[in-house]
């Protein structure tokens, strides 16, 4: 039976290997969907035990890095929650406009949709020319994918419906010349993005940011990792700057709540202290 | 057939919601465990689901929050559009992973991580639907010592889940509509 060649002492293990061989530590992920992410890649790469699975985690580099990328989720869409694209377009990039210069942090970008739909947003509002966009990943092989700017042709007819939605006001098919299978976007989307490895579990802040946005990571992370990494985003936003996270993540248990208003009924919210 | 059941989930996909909307009345106000309910729903603006479900129980419903702890007594509603795991400690966590046969919330994903939590203190029930989802989730929550449980695939809108079920999995029961009520209400 699928759920008994890996068990919780297992995942502990693999856990405990990750951390002491490479310095990447999962130990604040929350356990079920990390052990089914785990037991996926074990079926899926057709392993014969876990000896042999953890061997090869431990003493192949090339593997290893498919382990961090296939047990991390990195399912994303462009302008997914439109009506929150829309608050963005509407109401958060207008007021930031007014700045001389722009910064937005988006941590835990995956193979780059939010990036992109942010950066077509900026365009249209006349502000990317003096926006910078920091895209950030622990995983160097999606951020390789979200450099190339290019996505599947069949989430195209998806993706423009998404674009309307969220208020984007020109033919979605604009920004991108199709390739065969895939849609290659237009390179001045991304001449303001900088993507970047960072791991928000052990890395530091780098800059402050006007924006920070990290949707649908924190869920996989746990009370304790999710409180430090609100930590962070609180150290690395300036005062007035926005904070905003997935349809079902909230700041309200954490102890940096009593700073933030939040805006209407998206999750954003502002630093008012 | 259970010496204690610790918590009860019902998943369901095409006309599932027409079943508990008939269930849910009946459910006694005194069960000593959390339901959870998983149905397949379209993502899209807020759903009125809870608020609909609610105005059938005077038992507290709710749609889940990440990380919030199961209570008993309680009925709690997997959110549209993330897998629905539940974790040792007995929290819930969303999950925004790859959708699994063509659903997400997966009920095969709930049921799962809920049979290595519950064990033999779960029973799982598996209503009205057009695919197979929660069908090897089942086969978890036998594996692990935990009740399996269908709605009678004659008495189903749309047969082919719970009769999928049926032809895969040693069933505990097959429950007309009219009996899930009262076989929850028994649940020790």
């Amino acid at each position: 039976m699928e759920l008994s060649v890996i068990n919780d002492d297992h995942v502990e293990i693999l856990l405990s290997d990750l951390l002491e061989q490479y310095g990447y530590d999962f130990t604040g992920y929350s356990r079920a969907s990390l052990k089914r992410r785990i037991i996926r890649l074990y079926s899926l790469d057709r392993a014969v035990s876990f000896a042999e699975f953890r061997y090869k985690i431990n003493n192949d580099n090339l593997y290893f890095k498919r382990f961090v990328e296939q047990i991390t989720v990195n399912v994303t869409e462009m302008f997914r929650d439109p009506g929150f694209f829309k608050t963005l377009r509407d109401v958060v990039l207008p007021k930031l406009g007014t700045y001389p210069f722009i910064r937005i942090w988006l941590a835990g970008c995956s193979t780059g949709e939010e990036a992109y739909s942010i950066s077509i947003i900026l365009n249209e509002l006349n502000l990317l020319h003096k926006s910078l966009i920091y895209a950030t990943d622990l995983n160097p092989i999606v951020l390789e994918k979200a450099a190339q700017g290019m996505f599947g042709m069949n989430y195209m007819k998806q993706y423009s419906e998404n674009y309307i939605l969220s208020g984007g006001l020109k033919d979605f098919s604009s920004y991108y010349t199709a390739n065969y299978s895939l849609a290659k976007f237009n390179d001045e989307l991304k001449s303001k993005i900088i993507f970047s490895t960072h791991n928000l579990v052990s890395d530091y802040s780098f800059n402050e940011f006007q924006l920070i946005l990290c949707r649908n990571v924190l869920i996989y992370f746990d009370r304790e990792l999710q409180q430090k990494v609100l930590n962070l985003f609180d150290e690395s936003l300036e005062d007035l700057g926005y904070l905003a996270l997935g349809t079902k993540e909230t700041i309200s248990f954490s102890g940096i709540s009593d700073k933030y208003k939040r805006l209407n009924s998206e999750k954003i919210w502002r630093k008012i202290q | 057939m259970m010496k204690k059941c610790e918590a009860f989930i019902i998943g369901g996909s095409a006309g599932s919601l027409d079943v508990l909307l008939k269930v849910l009345p009946l459910i006694s106000v005194k069960i000593k465990f959390p339901i959870v309910i998983v149905i397949h729903r379209k993502h899209g603006a807020d759903s009125l689901l809870p608020e609909l479900l609610s105005s059938k129980t005077e038992l507290t419903v709710k749609e889940v929050e990440e990380k919030e702890l199961l209570v008993a007594g309680t009925i709690y509603i997997a959110p549209s559009d993330y897998h629905l795991l539940i974790e040792q400690d007995r929290t819930f966590s969303l999950d925004y992973s790859e959708k699994i046969n063509y659903s997400r919330p997966a009920i095969d994903a709930t049921f799962q991580t809920a049979a290595e939590v519950y064990k033999d203190k779960l029973a799982c029930l598996l209503l009205s639907g057009s695919n197979s989802d929660g069908v090897s989730g089942l086969s978890s929550v036998k594996l692990w010592g935990g009740v399996a449980l269908i709605q009678d695939p004659s008495t189903a809108q749309v047969a082919y889940m719970p009769a999928q079920a049926q032809a895969n999995v040693k069933i505990d029961a097959v429950l007309s509509i009219e009996a899930i009520a009262e076989f929850i209400n028994l649940l020790p």
